[in-house]
């Protein structure tokens, strides 16, 4: 059986990847795809810290994962939506050009 | 001796005891003519009628209660019962302490109610006349009713308090009635000096009021033996000592004795007596001849036991050597400068002052009954002759000089005979008229005084200057020739019968007090008296009358030698004035007193008021506008350190904090990507700080 | 203890007025003369209401600020009663005064109404904290309107007095703070309890080291400057004349007698022992107010002038009495000198008030009259065109100067009465004050009412009739209160002698 560290190191990795792409991409679908690679990376830790921890048995580990991924898919599709309504109202999803966050 | 008591009682008049009809309703005497005065104060100007007849009919009323009261302690007196009843009530409480008025009915107030009412009733009718064109006739007759209520409020007080209130009662009528016609400045200027110079003496009463009020711990004169005339309580005052050697009784008698000086115009608060004559005519023979001015008289008597407590082995005390020798010296010394006035109204109140002397040297050697006699007579013959000085006015049109006067005989003859009898009596003209009984009582106890033979030749040289005096102004006024303008008239049946009842009584009242049969004396004093015509075979007696004679006729023949019958032209110099200049000229400037005290008192006066004034605005308005001043240069120090220091720390301060806003600004870039890095940024450091703190 | 909140509402009401003033314009004086009528009304059911043994009575007593010993205490013994009735009477009198005031009436009328309530408020409070708030909440009104209705030089005027009376009420503040700091307590009963049994002074001692004299200093300042005593009363004939006239009546008929009712309810009962030590140089200071008070009147050309220092001295008697009485005295007689002496204090400052409310109204009518003069010199035989006028300031004037059967004439007698056994000395200086007072008024009369009637002012108007419906009962009240004073003393009295019984010196 492949040992913990294993699994954390994959996550590690897949979060790297997806914080990178978060922050480097100006494209705004390409950021969001990052950070769902983040989350991702987060409920593989869940379901890896579940399954060896001290009750494997009880489901517990299993459901705040698959709540997890509801809440991301919830999420996406937030963030899609407002992804094209900024993207009706500015014609452009370059992340550089769209900063009337600033007040 | 019996003595008839009321008891004190809580608030109202509740009466214990024997208490007559006549001393129960004894305090309508004053109160009907005050709610008279009250109620005239309401009436509009036209209600003359009315007014003089409310004035007079309460008046009237009063006098009926007058003798009813008086006829009581007559009646008491003929029983043998000497009367003394009081009724007492306490009117305010401080303390355990009560504040007690209360009236007296006992023959010194009888006496004083029956002369009072009677007199005043007599002006009151005389007025209607009088006044019968002055504008102001209804506010006359109410303050006349005030007057007349407050007098006899005075004479029945059995407290001490009760009385100072009267007193000062009395002493605004008399102000508020010298200056009755205010738009004279010189009788504004006169009312306001003689409210004043009482004011002088009457502040010196207060002061001896609340000292025995302190000392006795009773306001009362007679309560019972309790009251501060008892013998309990002077007891309680002799044996207290006020320093200058003398006992609280004594300094509490001269200070009531100063109260006396100022009302009845003793020396040297006499001044604003002769002024006071701007009033009108009634007003001088009411309130400056016969009543107000003589109410010093009467308070030096009511409070006689305490001025005598103490006597010495001679019978006197300090208070009464006092008041002897301040009476003789004020009899002597207003007879001098009667002398050399020739305003008909000023004679008279010099005469006045001189007399009211008489009555405080009597009361001062002899007592309480020869002083009062003086009194009683004087105010009928005095007030006479100030009402035949109206006439005379009235008739002369206005005329006061005596030197635009002369033969008035021939027109006036109802005045003339009632001005005669009264000048005679003023006069002492033997055994014919009451003023020489009365005098008479006055020099026979003056020439058998221990302490001095003083006041006696005093008193004996100012009988001559009083014969004097009276026969110059009567020789003026009466006889010679008429130097008038327009010719006079003889004034209307209203105010000569007032006159004429006044001139029979200026007769009469000599009967009551001959030494033959001394009824006033001992009605007054409480025992029996008897006739005994043989008296007057005594060598004593004619040894007095002949002096009397020699005195009387020496003035009289004198003045008239110099004047009578001559009727010089008003501008040529009087016939003493020819003699002794300078003298005359002293005399006639009333021996500068007044301007004495102008340079003095008033000049004093105006000084410390100027003092005052300067103190309020140099010195304490000065240190107010220093600590302001001190204020001022510190606000302005602060502002200086505040513009140059803390302001410019704080701009500085101000400024550092914009600019580091303007760095966190710059962090607010609004893409969305700065603040996902910045969230790494704070992610790597979180872990790291947890990685950190977590290593074993 | 009364369950109805009487004296709250007391206090409340103007406050509601002034609220109500302010709003409704020109309709303001009509407010504050139902206000005012309202308070009066409510007042004298006060008066009625006290308890019979001179205690204080009507008592509200709430937590307020426990930790600091502040607490909502109100009662009235007659004293405060008194002052009540008299605060309501001049109150209603100035508004009544205030005919012609165009600028801002609502506001005008409406600090009427604060002053009133601040008056009432320190009439009533029992706890220093309560009792200095409404002490400085009346000033504030007072300072408003002389600042925006006063005469020419109202501006200097009005800054004089709002700091003068601060410099005191601070001098007040630190003593209480230091009284408070040693015991824990601002409840004027508490203190004076203390006080009478020695322990508030060992206390303070323990504390603070010995500083009883300064704080006793510090309070007599703080009453000082607001009766006034000379030489603390500089602001007061600039005030008095530069306020408009019905102020002046407010300031010199109720405000001033907040000073002298301060020394009778806390300076005597906490300090007595101290002002007992202090004695003679206090007295001294008393004498030269009620003699140089009136000398000072003698010198001024301007009737309001002459009304304010003939105020400092009538003032003066009450100080003369209130310094003469505190003295230790033994046995029956001497303690009688102490009563008469504070029942005639207590009158004197309902007499005053009257008295002097009284004259600033006539004076108020005569610049009515006049256009504005007020000059001693400007005037001449006005009785003539103006007789009601002059008979009643007459008798007003001749209340002051203390004729017997007028108001004032009894509360003078009592307190020589009191002083002369106690003070013999001060008594005998001071009678000067009652002859130059009296010179003052009677040239006043002669000036103004006597001699000849100039041609201009022969259409002086006379009162007409809605002014003698208003003065008629003052004077009423005047010539009531000089023949039958015992309306009044009858109830002091019992209250001197519980002041008395509880006062150590």
């Amino acid at each position: 059986m492949t040992p913990l560290a294993g699994y954390l190191l994959v996550a590690a990795l897949l979060f790297a990847i997806g914080l990178g792409g978060a922050l480097i991409r100006r494209n705004a679908i390409l950021v969001l795809i990052g950070i769902e690679l983040m989350l991702n990376a987060a409920n593989l830790n869940l379901i890896a810290f579940w399954r060896y921890g001290p009750h494997p048995e009880a489901l517990t580990g299993m459901m705040f994962a698959i709540f997890s991924i509801a809440v991301a898919a919830a999420e996406a599709a937030v963030g899609l939506g407002l992804i094209i309504s900024i993207y009706r109202h500015a014609q452009t999803t370059d992340l550089d050009r769209i900063n009337r966050m600033k007040g | 001796m019996l003595i008839q008591e009321g008891a004190a009682a809580a608030f109202h008049p509740q009466i214990a005891g024997p208490a007559s009809f006549a001393v129960r309703n004894l305090w309508l005497v004053p109160a009907v003519p005050i709610v008279a005065a009250g109620v005239i104060a309401l009436l509009k100007q036209p209600r003359r009628k009315l007014s003089a007849g409310l004035a007079i009919g309460s008046l009237g009323f009063s006098m009926l209660l007058a003798f009813v009261a008086f006829a009581h302690v007559a009646a008491g007196w003929a029983s043998g019962v000497a009367v003394r009843e009081t009724v007492n009530f306490t009117w305010i409480q401080a303390g355990t302490a009560s504040v007690a008025l209360g009236w007296v009915l006992d023959p010194l107030s009888a006496v004083m109610l029956v002369m009072v009412t009677f007199v005043g009733l007599l002006i009151f009718i005389y007025s209607t006349g009088y006044m019968a064109h002055d504008e102001n006739f209804t506010r006359f007759f109410c303050f006349l009713s005030l007057f007349a209520g407050a007098m006899l409020g005075l004479v029945i007080s059995n407290s001490i308090l009760l009385l100072f209130m009267c007193w000062e009662l009395v002493g605004l009528t008399s102000y508020l009635l010298i200056g009755f016609w205010y738009h004279k400045p010189s009788a504004a200027a006169a009312a306001k000096k003689a409210f004043m110079t009482t004011r002088v003496g009457d502040v010196l009463f207060l002061l001896g009021m609340v000292w025995l009020f302190a000392q006795t711990g009773t306001l009362l004169f007679y309560n019972n033996g309790a009251g501060s005339m008892e013998g309990w309580a002077l007891g309680g005052l002799i044996s207290a000592h006020a320093g200058l050697g003398l006992t609280a009784a004594g300094a509490i008698g001269l200070l009531i004795f100063a109260g006396a000086v100022g009302k009845s115009g003793q020396f040297p608060l006499h001044v604003w007596l002769p002024d006071a004559m701007e009033g009108p005519t009634p007003v001088s023979a009411l309130i400056h001849a016969a009543t107000m001015v003589a109410a010093g008289v009467y308070l030096v008597a009511r409070v006689y036991p305490l001025m005598q407590a103490g006597a010495a082995a001679n019978g006197t005390t300090t208070a009464l050597i006092v008041i002897t020798w301040i009476g003789s010296i004020t009899a002597v010394f207003a007879a001098l400068i009667a002398i050399a006035q020739n305003d008909i109204k000023r004679i008279l109140a010099y005469s006045t002052v001189s007399q009211l002397g008489y009555m405080m040297a009597g009361l001062g050697i002899g007592g309480v009954a020869v002083g009062m006699f003086h009194l009683i007579t004087h105010a009928f013959f005095k007030s006479l002759l100030f009402l035949g000085a109206g006439s005379v006015i009235h008739g002369c049109h206005e005329e006061q000089d005596v030197r635009h006067m002369g033969g008035l005989k021939a027109y006036m003859p109802w005045t003339f005979a009632t001005y005669a009898i009264a000048m005679l009596a003023l006069c002492g003209f033997p055994l014919l008229f009451s003023g020489f009984w009365s005098k008479d009582a006055i020099l026979e106890s003056a020439k058998g005084w221990e302490i001095s033979k003083g006041p006696y030749y005093l008193l004996v040289f100012g009988a001559v200057l009083t014969a004097f005096y009276m026969t110059r102004q009567v020789s003026y006024v009466f006889f010679g020739k008429w130097r008038g303008h327009h010719p006079a008239h003889e004034s209307p049946r209203v105010m000569v019968l007032p006159m004429a009842i006044l001139a029979l009584f200026a007769v009469l009242l000599g009967l009551i007090g001959t030494p033959a049969w001394p009824w006033f004396r001992s009605f007054l004093e409480g025992h029996g008296a008897e006739a005994n015509l043989s008296v007057f075979g005594e060598p004593a007696f004619l040894m007095l009358l002949g002096t009397s004679c020699i005195v009387v006729f020496l003035g009289i023949g004198i003045a008239w030698w110099l004047y009578g019958n001559r009727s010089p032209a008003a501008e040529e110099p009087d016939a003493l004035e020819k003699a002794v200049p300078l003298v005359w000229a002293g005399l006639r400037d009333r021996l500068y007193v007044d301007e004495f005290y102008d340079v003095t008192v008033i000049a004093f006066y105006r000084a410390w008021a100027r003092v005052a004034n300067w103190l309020d605005r140099r010195v304490w308005g000065g240190i107010v506008a220093g600590v302001a001043l001190a204020f001022r240069g510190l606000a302005h120090l602060d502002r200086l350190i505040d513009e140059s220091w803390v302001n410019g720390g704080f701009d500085k301060g101000c400024e550092e904090l914009s600019t580091g806003g303007g760095l966190l600004a710059r962090m607010q870039t609004g893409r969305v990507q700065t603040y996902l890095r910045l969230l790494a940024l704070a992610f790597v450091v979180l872990a790291a700080i947890l990685i950190w703190s977590s290593r074993p | 203890m009364n369950g109805f909140p009487i004296l709250t509402l007391l206090t409340v009401l103007p406050l509601v007025g002034a609220a109500i003033a302010l709003l409704s314009g020109k309709h303001a004086r009509g407010v504050a003369l139902i206000t005012a009528l309202i308070a009066l009304a409510g007042s004298l059911l006060v008066w009625t209401k006290l308890p019979a043994d001179g205690s204080i009575g009507l008592v509200e007593r709430a937590a307020w600020a426990p930790s600091l010993g502040i607490e909502y205490h109100l009662g009235v013994d007659a004293l405060g009663a008194l002052m009540l009735v008299l605060s309501a009477i001049v109150t209603l009198m100035a508004v009544d005064a205030s005919h012609r005031v165009h600028h801002q009436p609502g506001l005008f009328y409406g600090l009427i109404l604060v002053l009133e309530a601040g008056l009432f408020g320190s009439f009533t409070a029992l706890n220093f904290f309560h009792w200095f708030l409404f002490w400085e909440l009346s000033l504030i009104p007072a300072f408003f309107l002389i600042k925006l209705w006063g005469g020419p030089r109202r501006g200097p005027a009005a800054t004089q007095f709002f700091i003068y009376t601060m410099a005191g009420s601070v001098a007040l503040l630190i003593s209480f703070l230091a009284i408070f700091l040693s015991t824990g307590s601002m409840d004027f009963g508490t203190l004076t309890a203390m006080a009478s049994s020695g322990a508030l002074g060992q206390m303070v001692t323990a504390h603070l080291g010995n500083v009883m004299p300064w704080l006793a200093i510090g309070v007599l300042a703080g009453f000082a400057v607001k009766v006034p005593m000379i030489p603390f009363h500089t602001w007061l004939p600039a005030a008095y004349s530069e306020a408009p006239s019905p102020v002046t009546m407010l300031l010199a008929g109720a405000m001033s007698k907040m000073g002298v009712y301060g020394l009778l309810r806390i300076a005597l009962p906490i300090f007595g022992v101290q002002i007992a030590a202090m004695r003679t140089p206090l007295l001294v200071l008393a004498v030269i107010t009620v003699v140089m008070g009136a000398w000072a009147a003698a010198a001024q050309k301007d009737l309001k002038r002459i009304f304010a220092y003939s105020s400092v001295n009538h003032l003066g008697y009450c100080l003369l009495a209130i310094f003469a009485l505190a003295i230790p005295v033994a046995g029956t007689a001497a303690q009688n000198n102490q009563a008469a002496a504070l029942n005639g204090v207590i009158l004197q400052m309902f007499n005053h008030g009257l008295t002097a409310a009284a004259l600033f109204w006539f004076v108020a009518m005569i610049q009515l009259r006049s256009g504005g003069l007020r000059g001693l010199e400007d005037f001449g035989g006005l009785r003539k065109a103006a007789p009601v006028f002059a008979g009643l300031m007459g008798i007003a004037m001749f209340s002051s100067l203390g004729l017997p059967g007028l108001n004032s004439f009894v509360s003078e007698f009592l307190i020589f009465r009191g002083v002369f056994p106690l003070s013999w000395v001060a008594a005998s200086v001071s009678v000067l004050g009652l002859l130059i007072t009296a010179a003052v008024l009677l040239t006043v009369i002669q000036k103004v009412f006597s001699g000849p009637l100039p041609e201009h002012w022969a259409k002086f108007p006379d009162l007409h009739h809605s002014e003698r419906l208003a003065l008629a009962p003052v004077i009423g009240l005047m010539i009531l209160l000089g023949l039958v004073p015992q309306l009044i003393l009858n109830s002091v009295n019992p209250t001197v002698v519980n002041l008395l019984a509880h006062w150590r010196f």
